[in-house]
């Protein structure tokens, strides 16, 4: 596999229009890019493939100017530069679409982009913006009316006058973070031929994706991230989904660590029933569509997804954070479609959700006291009215010990420790009372080596103990050497359902990232 | 070992807040003092003969004091009426109207049971009071709990519905036979007992007393833990299986209640009898405190002290140096200006 690596030296003549070199970025207990090179050349499109995490965010953020690399230097046309922020990479002829758009809804398409440039007179003349905007949106087939409000347009349209706002600011190079993102099948196309022109104009179009279609039908060059680092680069002829899924993911399999079952796990009752679940979900996030699944006791059941398909929304359904809109859920064999959280807690069902500073904790509250948090009643005293805090300091001392996780202080405000530890304290926190049934997303995320492994040897003893499992995860390592089944998440559907060692990361990626849709072994 | 590294923190916690709130106050109160002299100076009175006149006026005599303990006792209430909802980020902005409902609850009950003996009667009117604040806040906070209206702005507008129900109650069926505007009085059983001769009522015993509870009650009750959990992160404590909703609807309507007790105090101990427009915007005042001391109680009884100084001060200033009595809004608005600024100081001495 490492043939793929680097291979664009050899077959470019030109020199590329601006480099990236030894771009190393580091924030609180994550490398976010490590050593990152990038060639951008003119008159191409560039793809940026990974998965969420992969650092293609920071990467461009350094780039625009929003952050500042550590160490690696920025070389235009052959001189380094600096760009310390945004308007450094736009004098440097950089521009940035964003995910979420950056306009203002009560003006119209003309005074937005006057509003961007950076040359606008005292006194506006909005007639010769709206001259230039209609005689570039002519050239390239962005056709937006400029006198409309920005609030009348559709998202689509929206994206185009950001592209506008880059072409008359004159930006060489243009960044679009997941540009398909907001957009409908036909305009994702239509997009794509805008991005065409540009390119026959000498333009450097770099483009932010996890999609694989988009990379393998568009993009003349491709560099795949993945844990913060470069895992290869191909140029056109080269590609192939085969090849980009091998660099996107994991390379080798770890050998399952697991122990086979007791019994088989249909001789038992499912902890977890979903039946047709359907949720609709509030603004942008994404709706589950005809959910069916089952959790035995004694299972994990891996969730495998890219960001941002369902898997969160999956769990907050069995918490019943989510509505069922449709469908029904059992737990432990009775209907719990309308049960409130608190009953759901109190059926020892344990939640370690992905962002444990906003999801599980109160940031200010100590950490004794927010390990309490889900169980208060336990330390109630004269009736709730004091609350026994040895007990409270005791039982969290013993949730960390346990599990062999270092015991923290236990008095400072829970927001004051590391990702790392906070996630420890969730995992601890939330396997301490022997759960029935464990929702878990991105258990490792923030972990060091040692600290991954207690919390895999946690979630398998729990296992052991009875419990079923939800594990929710990007890494297909783990989800391969943890998981029992592994069901596929895409756009709000499961879309394969498998026992690991019948598949291969190859498979469960192209499910992933929508390459074909196939169901794999039903059980 | 692990016992001592974890202890030593929190006192220093403790001890580092006790040290910025004194200095706080303390800034506070020279300040907005400061500022007044000046414009005291800038209309040609002497400062200090004037301050020296408000405090011997109201902290120089039995009399004076107690006039300020009676003022500080309904807004010492609704103070509270705020800061407990505003413990799990609920802005009572209807403490006003509660008051109003709860005072005429009371009133029904004065009016309805006079035959009874004080030690029944004042207890029936306590409930009732309790119980119409609870009501006129339950409407807010059972929008709010199914996620309908928010209700910052349902309890303001309700403000002024409620003046408008004591005024129909009042004028209607209520009105004694030489008003129109008010009650018979109460009979003395339907008073609250005062002390010392002074009209420092019962009620101010209600105000202490429910905030100390309230601070224990934060502090150290499981349900002070889930509020201030709430509070700090509503949508983790959802996830942890705190039920947001029954806190939503319980910690509002109990806000309510303490705003309708204090209507009742108003009715029952200061007036002795109900009239229309009875209320001189004592929920207001008690809105503005609560948020500007963010909530603590004992914040809530050192800043309700100061404005009734203002005010009772402000009576005698204008009659002994000819200063006109608008001047102690002035003063008022200083001292809340200073106190809205203390963030600054706050971060400049950290």
């Amino acid at each position: 596999m490492e043939t793929l690596v680097a291979h664009q030296s050899s077959k470019n003549t030109k020199p590329p229009l601006l480099s990236m070199v030894g771009i190393t970025k580091s924030f609180p207990g994550v490398v976010a890019n490590d050593s990152i090179n990038l060639d951008i050349y003119a008159s191409e499109i560039h793809a940026l493939l990974g998965e969420n995490g992969a650092g293609k965010s920071t990467l461009v953020k350094i780039l625009y100017g929003f952050y500042r690399s550590d160490k690696g230097s920025i070389v235009m046309n052959g001189n380094e530069i600096q760009i310390r922020t945004p308007s450094d990479a736009r004098q440097a002829k950089i521009g940035l679409v964003f995910q979420d758009f950056s306009l203002i809804p009560t003006f119209t398409v003309a005074e937005n982009i006057a509003l961007f440039l950076t040359n606008l007179k005292a006194i506006l003349n909005l007639h010769s913006i709206e001259n230039q905007i209609i005689e570039i949106s002519k050239r390239y087939t962005l056709d937006v009316d400029p006198h409309k409000l920005v609030s009348q347009l559709s998202l689509g349209e929206q994206q185009k006058v950001e592209i506008l706002k880059l072409l008359l600011s004159n930006a060489r190079i243009l960044i679009l973070d997941e540009p398909t993102r907001v957009l409908a099948p036909h305009e994702v196309n239509a997009l794509f031929m805008v991005l065409e022109n540009l390119k026959h104009d000498g333009y450097a179009v770099i483009l932010i994706t996890h999609k694989l279609q988009e990379v393998t039908g568009f993009a003349d060059r491709v560099t795949v991230l993945r844990k913060g680092k470069v895992s290869g680069t191909l140029i056109r002829s080269e590609l192939s989904e085969e090849k980009l899924i091998q660099l996107m993911f994991a390379k080798k399999l770890i050998s399952p660590i697991r122990q086979q079952l007791l019994r088989p796990a249909s001789e038992k009752f499912p902890v977890m029933e979903l039946r047709s679940i359907e949720t609709h979900g509030e603004g942008s996030s994404i709706h589950l569509k005809g959910i069916d699944l089952d959790i035995f006791p004694g299972e994990i059941v891996g969730v495998a997804g890219v960001s941002g398909n369902g898997q969160k929304e999956l769990g907050e359904v069995v918490l019943g954070m989510e509505r069922c809109a449709h469908g029904e859920k059992l737990l432990f064999g009775k209907d719990a479609t309308h049960w409130s959280i608190g009953k759901v807690r109190k059926n020892r069902v344990a939640y370690i959700p992905e962002n444990p500073l906003q999801m599980a904790v109160t940031g200010w509250l100590p950490v004794v006291q927010n390990m309490a948090l889900t169980r208060t009643w336990l330390y109630a005293r004269w009736w709730g009215f004091r609350l026994d805090l040895n007990k409270m300091l005791n039982d969290a001392r013993r949730a960390f010990e346990r599990l062999g996780f270092e015991v923290p202080l236990l008095f400072v405000p829970a927001m004051s420790l590391s990702g790392g530890t906070l996630q420890r304290m969730t995992i601890a926190r939330e396997l301490s009372f022997d759960p029935r049934l464990v929702i878990a997303s991105y258990l490792t995320r923030g972990l060091d080596v040692q600290s991954t492994l207690a919390a895999h040897k946690a979630l398998l003893d729990t296992r052991e103990a009875g419990a079923g499992i939800l594990l929710i995860s990007e890494d297909l390592e783990e989800l391969f050497s943890l998981s029992d089944r592994l069901i596929v998440c895409f756009e709000g559907q499961i879309v394969g359902r498998f026992k690991p060692e019948e598949t291969n990361p190859i498979e469960v990626g192209h499910l992933m990232t929508g390459s074909k849709v196939a169901y794999g072994s039903t059980d | 070992m692990a016992q001592q590294t974890d202890i030593v923190p929190r006192k220093t916690i403790v001890q580092r807040w006790i040290e910025s709130t004194i200095a706080r106050y303390f800034y506070m109160i020279v300040l907005s003092f400061l500022l007044f002299g000046l414009l005291l100076l800038f209309i040609g009175k002497d400062p200090i003969q004037s301050y020296r006149d408000i405090f011997t006026s109201t902290l120089g005599s039995p009399y004076g004091f107690s006039e300020v303990i009676v003022s500080m006792t309904p807004v010492l209430l609704t103070g509270l009426a705020v800061a407990l909802p505003s413990k799990i980020m609920l802005i009572n902005v209807g403490a006003e109207g509660q008051l109003y409902i709860g005072a005429a609850f009371a009133t029904w009950g004065a009016l309805t049971f006079q035959a009874l003996p004080a030690w029944q009667l004042i207890p029936i009117m306590m409930l009732l009071g309790l119980l119409g604040g609870a009501l006129w806040a339950f409407i807010p906070a059972y929008l709010k709990s199914i996620g309908l209206v928010n209700e910052t702005i349902t309890s303001l507008l309700l403000n002024s519905v409620a003046p408008k129900i004591i005024g129909f109650l009042v004028f209607g069926f209520w009105h004694s036979a030489m008003d129109t505007n008010k009650t018979a009085r109460f009979v003395q059983a339907a008073r609250l007992p005062t002390f010392f001769g002074t009209r420092v009522n019962l009620g101010l015993i209600f105000g202490l007393v429910l905030l100390i509870a309230f601070w224990l009650f934060m502090k150290y009750s499981r349900w002070g833990l889930e509020m201030r959990a709430i509070g700090g992160n509503a949508q983790a404590a959802r996830r942890n299986g705190i039920p947001l909703k029954t806190y939503i609807l319980v910690v509002f309507c109990t806000g309510g209640a303490i705003a309708g007790l204090a209507g009742m105090v108003q009715a029952s101990g200061y007036y002795g009898l109900m009239l229309t427009n009875f209320s001189v915007g004592w929920g207001f005042m008690g809105f503005l405190i609560s948020w500007l001391v963010g909530g603590d109680p004992i914040g809530i009884i050192v800043m309700s002290f100061i404005v009734s100084l203002i005010y009772s001060g402000g009576n005698l200033l204008q009659i002994t140096s000819g200063v006109p009595y608008s001047i102690i809004n002035i003063l008022l608005a200083l001292t809340l200006f200073v106190v809205l600024a203390r963030p600054s100081f706050a971060k400049g001495r950290k």
